[in-house]
């Protein structure tokens, strides 16, 4: 018998799609989670590591495979996995401790216990003085610490945590890290393991001995990486800064990309990343300054402009699939047509846009086809929408549908009217 | 806090469908059986010996304190049909096939036009005792009350944040705890607001259910509702004078002690603050919270009610099922019969009856009739629309004017229609007027403002930067009309409109026949021929006039509300 609390293997997950079809979400995951240590589940958007935390934590069964919590199937949510939720999960209508109580009272606790370990969880997450208010009265990094109260005093085994901090502003986030690194490495915290999703590349880093990386659309595990830092780590240390730099860089190799998301858009079904021509141009001028002039490091330019990967990945997804930067080896560079594209007026820079959109991306390509080909030069959504519908699920479908036409529109390579619903060549006159 | 559309408006997916079908088969096939049933019963049923209504004011205390007890009652069965048809619904994806369009088909069944069928039924139960009169208007009242508040509760229930729901299975809270601790307070504040607009629907109920005539018998129930029948009768302006205090007086009442704590209370359930609002005040609230007598005397209670929502009532938590595109077999087929035994049942109901006593005939002057009231709701709601929403969102764009005629609005929407009908008659007689015209502004005279509420709230709701940007830019006249008023108050003008049309079919059954004692005015209409069966006591054709009724409100509802409903939420709706 094996003495990992956790064990996963050979699990896969799907969804039903809209054509009766199966939405491959995760496939292939195996993790092994050991006492006292903290695993990273870390991932774009889209990678499932959120879905395998619901199937951690019993909210739903896997397709395939197992998970097995402490030689035990589980089945259910089970008693001992409890979790820490991203939007926080308070009820209103409770007051902190309340709240803090709810997972005692459904243990079916005696009233003096229940209220005993309440407040002892209470006073460790630092939150007394508080026990009376309600949610609402409290700030986003007061209310996660009552998420955690509420976790940890059903005494669990493991805590899953759900992107707990990226609701929370820079500061508040960071005081709650650290706050509980220190409970976790004084052993105050009544848990033997923790998985902890992000996307935040930093906060992996700073928090877990091991971090798996996942690539999207489906979600494989594709690189582990052991994070040998003595705690409390720093921020500024080099070897912290290597790491960082590392993930970077796995994360936006073109091996990683899977076939069907990311850099290059090989057919229709390429689902398509929502950002606004706005941002695009933003980030090439950012780039063809100073003192980049042409050619920056990821990381540095994500700190320049306050976003995190989540946010960066898909504006340098887009300007890579569009030809107009490369990516390579965790570094960010313009093209040929992406320094003519800066360099150019508005009306030109509409041009390029247009010849980028209409022969790298075949989505946008075969809109225009289809328009150019009818009589009319007018055809509904919903006839794209279907045909997208066969190949990704529905929100993605919508998503992909609403970047194309925002692009389009930018590049005035077709037209969209809502009311009606209908692309078209003409703009109104 | 916004008004509930039928479920037919404002539904997603397909316009209709065979559960569609088999919901109206179940609901006429439950009329015809009662009807059936009631018809019967009818013949040994003499008049029942109550204590005569007395016109005396000194009574008016008791009968309104009856009238109210009997509200009250149908509202706790309301509730506890809320909580259980409704969590049904949003828990049972089988059973939610059939009950939500079936509660669609109830909801536009006319309820005036079928209580004569539930008394007789009642009575028949309890032959010859108060009570069984009793049970008859309290389930009248109850079908005016029911169908909103279960159909808030079953969009709240499926609308809890994804979140809440998986923290409190994460906790492994059992199923009842789930429900009392979740699900109940998480659709409070939307439930308490539908009990109070179920709560004003009522009255015109009560008046009409506590003193009825079917065929021969004639019910009279002591309560604010009789009084007012027997002042009608007698030609009594005095006591139409009385009775209209009285329930000024038991609104008022019920509105400080009961709702404005409830509604103060459930703030705190509210998911999401609406900025700048004022949380709701009520003074009974911060007495009862502020004194200590109340909160001992609470105590135990309390605690006792506390361990009763947390109990465990079974201590494993079941399994989960993998996701699986097959549905378990078994218990499909079994449901699947079910379903098809009682569409059988009634289908065979419904179509033994219709070959009995209803000719073709029959149904074509229906169908007039329905078209002529029809035409009549059409104009009037136009009527209303031209005058309600210029004066709606001038109201609205003055928040302290809007303050004073909320309020003012909502007890005109309790108003029952009858209370004018010694206006509306003696117009007609003194002026000589066509009662087809005349007696039309009757049937909209407490549904309108449904419309008027609405079109405040609408206007109130206009962003001050919109506004701000209207001034700006030196928007004016019909210009500030048609680009930034009318569109930002259409969502909640259909809303009010679909509520005031649905309540106007309704009110037709009495309003399209008036009386003042001796003298009486009929307008041709499905209104009054529903009434004047219901007087004669042929079951037969009460049933097909409601069956007709509710299909045009069903077919209205979706051909016609259901496009304006969708287009006007997409396209206008603010933030």
């Amino acid at each position: 018998m094996s003495t990992a609390l956790l064990d996963i293997h050979a699990l896969r997950q799907t969804f039903p799609k809209a054509d009766g079809g199966d939405l491959l979400v995760l496939d292939g995951v195996e993790l092994e989670l050991n006492h006292g240590q903290i695993v990273g589940l870390l991932g774009r958007t889209g990678s499932g590591k959120s879905t395998l935390l619901r199937l951690i934590a019993g909210l739903a069964r896997p397709s395939d495979g197992t998970i097995t919590y402490l030689g035990q199937p589980v089945v259910a949510p089970a008693p001992g996995i409890a979790m820490v939720f991203q939007g926080f999960a308070l009820f209103p209508w409770l007051t902190v401790l309340e709240n803090v109580q709810l997972g005692l009272e459904a243990l079916g606790l005696p009233e003096v216990e229940i209220r005993k370990r309440a407040l002892a969880g209470i006073d460790l997450i630092g939150l007394d003085g508080y026990e009376s208010a309600y949610p609402r009265e409290l700030s986003g990094g007061m209310r996660q610490r009552v998420g955690f109260a509420r976790a940890l005093v059903v005494h669990p085994n493991i805590l899953l945590m759900d992107e707990p901090f990226s609701a929370l502003d820079v500061l508040t986030a960071e005081t709650l890290r650290t706050d509980f690194l220190e409970l976790w490495s004084d052993g105050k915290l009544p848990i033997k393991g923790v998985i902890l999703v992000t996307h935040n590349i930093e906060e992996a880093v700073l928090m877990c001995d091991r971090i798996l990386l996942f690539s999207s659309n489906p979600g494989r595990i594709i690189r582990e990486i052991a994070v040998d830092l003595k705690q409390p780590r720093n921020r500024l240390d080099p070897q912290f800064r290597d790491l960082v730099e590392k993930i970077y860089v796995a994360m936006t190799a073109r091996t990683a990309a899977p076939p069907r998301i990311g850099t290059v858009a090989t057919s229709i079904d390429t689902i398509l990343p929502r950002v606004s021509a706005n941002l695009l141009s933003g980030l090439l001028e950012t780039l063809a300054a100073e003192p980049y002039n042409g050619k920056a490091d990821l990381p540095v330019i994500a700190e320049l402009l306050h976003m995190e990967a989540d946010d960066l990945f898909p504006v340098s997804d887009a300007l890579q699939m569009l030809h107009l930067a490369e990516i390579e080896g965790g570094d960010i560079k313009l093209t040929e047509t992406g320094k003519q594209f800066v360099d150019a007026a508005t009306d030109d820079r509409k041009k390029i846009f247009q010849r980028q959109l209409l022969s790298d991306v075949p989505l946008a390509a075969h809109i225009r086809r289809v328009l150019q080909e009818r009589a009319n030069h007018v055809a509904p959504k919903s006839r794209f929408f279907d045909e997208l519908e066969d190949h990704m699920s529905t929100d993605d479908a919508e998503a992909t549908l609403r970047s194309v036409t925002a692009w389009g529109r930018y590049a005035e390579a077709f037209a969209y009217d809502d009311d009606s619903q209908t692309f078209s060549l003409e703009n109104p006159t | 806090m916004r008004l509930n559309v039928p479920i037919s408006v404002a539904g997603w997916g397909r316009f209709f469908t065979r559960w569609d079908v088999i919901a109206i088969l179940l609901v006429l096939g439950l009329l015809v059986f009662l009807a059936e049933a009631s018809r019967h019963l009818l013949q040994p049923l003499s008049e029942l010996q109550l204590r005569p209504v007395s016109l005396d004011p000194a009574n008016l205390p008791e009968y309104a304190a009856r009238t109210t007890l009997r509200m009250l009652i149908a509202m706790a069965l309301s509730l506890l049909f809320t909580f259980t048809y409704a969590t049904l619904a949003a828990k049972n994806k089988q059973a939610e096939r059939l009950l939500v369009p079936l509660l669609d088909i109830l909801q536009s069944v006319p309820i005036l036009g079928f209580i004569s069928i539930t008394i007789v039924f009642f009575m028949a139960l309890a032959p010859g005792r108060v009570l069984g009169a009793e049970f008859a208007a309290i389930f009248a009242i109850f079908t005016s009350q029911a169908w909103n508040m279960a159909f808030s509760f079953y969009q709240s229930l499926r609308t809890v944040p994804t979140e809440l729901a998986e923290a409190s299975r994460n906790f492994r809270l059992s199923p009842w705890m789930s429900f009392w601790r979740v699900d109940v307070p998480f659709a409070m504040p939307q439930l308490i607001w539908n009990m109070m607009m179920s709560m004003s629907g009522s009255w015109f109920f009560v008046v009409a259910s506590e003193a009825i005539s079917v065929g021969n018998t004639t019910i009279t129930l002591p309560g604010v509702g009789s009084y007012i029948a027997l002042a009608i009768e007698q030609k009594n302006l005095a006591a139409v004078g009385y009775a209209i205090a009285t329930m000024l007086i038991v609104i008022l009442i019920y509105d400080q002690i009961l709702f404005r704590p409830l509604v103060a209370w459930a703030d705190r359930f509210r998911f999401e603050q609406e900025l700048g609002m004022l949380p709701p005040e009520s003074w009974v609230l911060n007495v009862l919270r502020r004194s200590r007598l109340v909160d001992r005397l609470t105590q135990p209670f309390a605690s006792l009610l506390r361990r009763l929502l947390i109990a465990r009532w079974s201590h494993s938590i079941e399994p989960l099922k993998r996701e699986a595109r097959t549905q378990h077999g078994w218990i499909t087929f079994q449901w699947a019969a079910i379903v098809t035994v009682l569409a059988a049942v009634a289908l065979w109901q419904v179509a033994r009856f219709i070959t009995q006593d209803i000719t073709m005939s029959d149904v074509a002057t229906v169908l007039l009739l329905g078209l002529a009231t029809l035409s009549r709701i059409v104009v009037l709601i136009a009527l209303a629309t031209v005058i309600w929403v210029p004066i709606g969102v001038w109201v609205g764009t003055r928040p302290h004017v809007a303050n004073l005629v909320q309020p003012i609005a909502q007890f005109l929407a309790a108003f029952p229609a009858n209370l004018l009908f010694p206006i509306a008659v003696s117009g007609i007689v003194a002026f000589k007027l066509n009662p087809n015209i005349w007696l039309s502004p009757l049937m909209i005279l407490g549904t309108q403002w449904y419309i008027l509420f609405n079109i405040v709230a609408g206007a109130s709701a206009i962003p001050a930067e919109l506004r701000a940007a209207g001034v700006n830019f030196r928007v004016r006249g019909w210009l500030w009309w048609r680009r930034i008023a009318l569109p930002a108050v259409l969502p909640f003008y259909v809303t009010g409109a679909i509520t005031a049309s649905g309540g106007s079919w309704n009110a037709s059954i009495v309003a399209e026949v008036a009386s003042w004692g001796n003298e009486r005015f009929e307008a041709q209409g499905l209104g009054a021929y529903i009434a004047q069966k219901t007087e004669a006591g042929d079951f037969h054709h009460i049933v097909l006039g409601i069956a007709v009724m509710s299909l045009f409100v069903v077919l209205i509802n979706r051909t016609f509300w259901r496009p304006l409903y969708l287009y006007a939420e997409r396209k206008f709706r603010l933030g």
